[in-house]
């Protein structure tokens, strides 16, 4: 790991002031990607601003048919809410499946929508359910959030404070997972609420999370599984790679899917 | 250089150390407890295990700075004398270990999961294990010691 500075503020304003004043500036939420990064050395920041003492930035409170979780929440904090689970149990077993316990423990939903990594379970929920992130500039939707692999509309010194969900009266979520490192090789999230009928894949994009329109018009008339069991994702734009083949992930995009809209 | 100041099983202790510096190489070279082991470098074998706050967490993939003011258990905080923890007794019983690389993370990850779920299914033991990976037992007498401690 290169050298680096360290601070720790108590206030997103001055987690802010302390990114703008810093030579390359990096976010330090649950280091669960961060740190392994720079183990690797294949990042080098000068400064790395550590959200962990900022208490804002902490919590879940379910009110008015919307989730919010503040960005600094771990996924073993989303697993465990009794509130989300009656509010939106997927999102909570969603959480459940991330990584193991101890990825679960430090990993946080802000961190994971940040690094938008193409097998990462988070972004496909925040797709499917129309979610808003919320940051310390402005208020991004979820549709125009994810730009690619990698790739988000945040802006250099901008911090995630929330995220939040409608409650969708229908919603699941599927993913068959890399058996060593539990990222989904493809996870399907289905959902029926306020943002309409939808499908988002991860895991399987070249340039990360999609929704796929034929699965959704063909649910907005009959929600069960077998409206799509015989739409064909193409395996152009997928991803292939040493774990599975472009073919074989639209083969499991379908089959996830239709186990997700079964489980409901 | 930092100075960060912890619980280390129970007792205060303060050192010197650079922001890169991770836990576990603030636990194992300058406190001298190497029962905590390093045994991959990407975050994805768990012999690294040790309790935050009373979370378990991989010491490897969290700064020393991050752990300042917390509470900090290693298996070397298990025992009591020289009993052992239900835990350890019921790995030691089951013939739960080989070379015992893995073991220290085992442990502790398994303490974590009982405190959580004092009663989990043989279904439950495996997944909350996921994240301690081991070369030698095959894991069967590892969740065996596992169903024995939640009878204990
Ligand atoms: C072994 C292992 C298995 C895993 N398995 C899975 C899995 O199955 N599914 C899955 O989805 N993920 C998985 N992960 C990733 C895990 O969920 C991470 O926790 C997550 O991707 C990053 O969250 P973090 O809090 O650790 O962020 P960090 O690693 O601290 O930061 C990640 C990035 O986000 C930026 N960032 C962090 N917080 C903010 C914020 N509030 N505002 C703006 N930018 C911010 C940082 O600058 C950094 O670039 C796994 C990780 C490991 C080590
Ligand atoms: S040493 Fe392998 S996960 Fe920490
Ligand atoms: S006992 Fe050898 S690695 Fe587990």
């Amino acid at each position: 790991m290169y050298e680096f500075e360290h601070h720790k503020p108590a206030s997103v304003a001055d987690a802010a002031s302390a990114m703008k004043g810093a030579d390359d500036g990096k976010l330090l939420a649950g280091g669960q990607t961060m740190i392994p990064t720079l183990k690797q050395r294949l990042a080098s920041p000068s400064d790395l601003v550590d959200l962990g003492g900022i208490a804002e930035l902490k919590g879940i409170s379910v009110s008015g048919g919307t989730v919010t979780i503040g960005a600094m929440t771990n996924h073993a904090a989303v697993a465990a809410s009794a509130d989300i689970k009656s509010a939106l149990p997927a999102l909570a077993e969603l959480a459940d499946h991330i990584g193991d316990a101890q990825v679960r423990n430090r990993g946080t939903i802000g961190g994971s929508v940040a690094n938008n990594d193409p097998a990462a379970d988070y972004p496909a929920a925040c797709l499917a359910l129309g979610a808003t992130i919320h940051t310390s500039q402005r208020d991004i939707a979820a549709d125009d959030f994810f730009t690619g692999l990698f790739e988000t509309a945040l802006e250099e010194d901008e911090i995630i404070t929330k995220i939040s969900f409608p409650v969708a009266n229908k919603a699941a979520y599927v993913k068959f997972p890399n058996p060593a490192s539990r990222y989904a090789l493809v996870g399907v999230f289905v959902a029926d609420g306020p943002a309409g009928t939808r499908v988002a894949v991860t895991g399987a994009g070249q340039d990360g999370v999609f929704r796929v329109p034929e699965m959704e018009s063909a649910l907005s008339g009959n929600f069960s599984a077998d409206a799509i069991a015989n739409v064909k994702v193409s395996a152009d734009n997928l991803n292939a790679d040493i774990h599975a083949s472009a073919d074989y992930r639209a083969h499991l995009i379908t089959v996830m899917a239709k186990r997700a809209v079964a489980k409901i | 250089m930092a100075t960060v100041s912890m619980t280390v099983n129970g007792k205060s202790v303060s050192g010197e150390v650079e922001p890169r510096t991770l836990l576990v190489q603030f636990i194992r070279e300058q406190l001298h407890l190497t029962g905590t082991h390093v045994g991959c470098d990407t975050s994805q074998c768990g012999a690294c295990v040790v309790h935050v706050n009373g979370d378990s967490v991989k010491s490897c993939t969290m700064l020393a700075v991050q752990a300042d003011g917390s509470d900090v258990t290693t298996i070397e905080g298990l025992a009591n004398g020289d009993t052992l923890h239900p835990m350890q007794e019921a790995f030691r019983d089951n013939h739960g270990l080989q070379c015992g690389f893995c073991t220290p993370g085992m442990v502790m990850s398994a303490v974590d999961l009982l405190k959580k779920n004092p009663k989990p299914s043989e279904g439950e033991i495996r997944e909350w294990l996921e994240g301690n990976i081991c070369r030698c037992t095959g894991y069967h007498n590892i969740v065996k010691a596992v169903q024995q401690a939640a009878q204990a």
